[in-house]
């Protein structure tokens, strides 16, 4: 069963988003997309500053079976990229949803937040895509 | 493994369970007036004795020319062993395996060749090869910019072999990359790394350093490759794998050495042959080999702990990362790469050496004699290896026609690619020719020059008052 957080935000290609204090908003990649990918043995950071647009990859994780691009789940600029990755790509699998974070970005517009999926619609996407 | 085509009865029986009546009723898709028809421009095939006959004849066509063209790619002495191993049959093939791990000699083989390449080249990684030189640079191009993320604009010094540029220009285009020409300098024929001044704050991915350059000068590596990282931009090598016998290789260029070294592979094994085919080799930082393009072969551990080999870092490529991968480059040049593993093993790091050593002293020679000439000057004054500029006070175009006659090719023409260094030539002497072919072509080069003097000394310019 998938590890899913009530209090976080999601998106169709799993990504999950959480809003910190200071206004910017936390990405990484879900517990259900790491399990499908399998160990990781690299993960391609976006640049601090880039600007992104929503469902454009800014990112790529891969895995020893696949490569997968990671998308910003909404439009902004990346203000920190957790480089821990590049060096210890696998806690992606051990923590994605602490260590294994991706990238802080400042959305462009909070309200776009509003428009992701909640724990438990994403909690149905992953239960029919299981089928 | 047999190749076993499909029989009429597989291709009907196919054809029924998806309920199409024949194999061009798959393509009705395409409009008639886009299919190409009949190919009525294509002769009719030929039996195997025909073709071996119409080949010997084109072949004869070539002649037997003592050669003293260099430009690129350069006639060296191939040890018996190299062709008389690659054409055993466990070797004869041109691609790596589609089932690739299946064929453990073949990737054992590609690893030794890469092994040899970085070592030759001092980088960290070689790929398994690329087409050849000239697209190999466009595939560094490509990767710098990938790499680099901002700029897309390329420093490209006039040094580089013209056909090269073009070919990367032909390639790089259309992907929006822009390759801006640096000069070089007039008397040294290089580039002078104080001139590159005048593109601080350009927005460049990288600056490609040719070493040998085209004419054949030696360009300062060194200062080049500092400036280049001093202004966050990538350093392309392309250099003779030959000469890294003898120069500093572009892993121990400036302070924190070229960023990818890429150049041509026929000079290690693989014959002129009219032009190929032949490979490119590819090598680079660590930190960059995701970004590069081709098969990569990587050592592990089987099952039962016994070493093998294996296709590593596939996620670059496009069967897995389809329109994202880093090229659309699948296979390489196994077969030549095999020629040039080979070639390298017989002759080891001292053999290679001696063979960049006698290139240089034959053309060293060469140009001692030719330049005793009256009409036949350098035009560099920096020092080369194994390939050399001189001008003639005679046209180039006519003296190579002359110098055919006997027998010679005298060499590249540069008129049409350096107009600006007048009736140029271009000449190389690989360890291969001989003092009786350098004295061979010094007699007929005097010969043909005297008479053909544009300028002859005595023609003093008079009438100072005028």
């Amino acid at each position: 069963m998938s590890n899913i957080p009530k209090d976080l935000k999601y998106t169709k290609s799993h990504e999950w988003l959480k809003p910190e204090a200071d206004g910017s908003v936390r990405v990484g990649i879900t517990h259900h997309a790491q399990d499908l990918m399998g160990d990781m043995v690299y993960v391609e950071l976006p640049q601090t500053g880039a600007k992104v647009t929503a469902g454009k990859e800014c990112g790529v994780v891969e895995s020893v079976k696949a490569a997968s691009d990671v998308y910003a789940p909404i439009a902004g600029e990346i203000v920190e990229a957790n480089t821990v990755l590049s060096d210890a790509p696998e806690t992606v699998n051990k923590d994605c949803y602490g260590a294994g974070w991706m990238f802080r970005m400042r959305p462009a517009n909070k309200a776009d937040l509003d428009g992701l999926l909640d724990a438990k619609a994403y909690e149905a996407l992953v239960a029919s895509e299981k089928h | 493994m047999p190749f076993i085509p499909h029989t009429d009865a597989d291709v009907n029986a196919m054809l029924k369970s998806i309920g199409v009546d024949s194999i061009d009723s798959l393509f009705n898709e395409i409009p008639a007036a886009l299919r190409a028809g009949k190919l009525t421009q294509v002769p009719e095939g030929l039996s195997e004795m025909q073709v071996t006959r119409l080949m010997q004849a084109r072949a004869n066509q070539d002649g037997a020319y003592t050669s003293f063209i260099g430009a690129g790619a350069y006639e060296h002495h191939i040890p018996a062993a190299v062709w008389e191993i690659v054409t055993r049959g466990e070797f004869y093939s041109a691609y790596t395996p589609y089932q690739a791990e299946a064929s453990q000699g073949t990737l054992q083989l590609l690893y030794e060749y890469q092994t040899m390449m970085a070592s030759l080249t001092g980088m960290d990684v070689s790929n398994a090869s690329l087409y050849e030189g000239a697209s190999g640079l466009a595939e560094a191009v490509l990767m710098a910019v990938r790499a680099h993320k901002k700029a897309r604009k390329i420093l490209m010094p006039a040094t580089v072999h013209p056909i090269y540029r073009r070919v990367v220009q032909a390639i790089v285009r259309n992907q929006h990359i822009e390759l801006v020409e640096i000069p070089h300098d007039a008397e040294g024929g290089h580039i002078v790394p104080e001139s590159l001044k005048t593109y601080e704050g350009g927005e460049f991915a990288a600056l490609v350093i040719p070493q040998p350059n085209f004419f054949g000068v030696l360009e300062e590596v060194d200062a080049l490759t500092d400036w280049a990282h001093a202004h966050n931009m990538f350093v392309i090598g392309l250099v003779n794998p030959i000469s890294l016998a003898i120069l500093k290789p572009p892993g121990e260029w400036g302070a924190k050495s070229a960023d990818i070294a890429v150049g041509e592979g026929q000079p290690l094994g693989a014959p002129l042959s009219s032009g190929g085919p032949y490979f490119g080799f590819m090598c680079c930082k660590e930190a960059l080999v995701r970004q590069m393009p081709g098969r990569i072969i990587g050592a592990t551990l089987d099952k039962d702990g016994k070493r093998g080999f294996t296709l590593t870092l596939q996620a670059r490529e496009q069967h897995i990362r389809r329109s994202k991968a880093t090229s659309n480059i699948c296979t390489n040049q196994g077969l030549i790469v095999t020629a040039a593993t080979i070639y390298m093993a017989l002759l080891g790091p001292d053999g290679l050496e001696r063979v960049a050593a006698a290139c240089h002293a034959n053309t060293r020679a060469l140009v001692e004699k030719l330049t005793a000439i009256p009409g036949v000057q350098r035009v560099f004054n920096r020092p080369v290896f194994h390939e050399t500029v001189l001008q003639l006070d005679a046209p180039v175009s006519e003296t190579l026609r002359a110098l055919e006659a006997q027998g010679i090719l005298g060499g590249y023409d540069l008129t049409e690619h350096y107009p600006h260094l007048g009736q140029a030539l271009l000449v190389c002497a690989t360890e291969t020719r001989t003092k009786e072919d350098i004295e061979q072509y010094a007699f007929h080069l005097e010969r043909i020059v005297s008479k053909r003097r544009l300028d002859p000394p005595c023609a003093v310019k008079v009438s100072p008052n005028v």
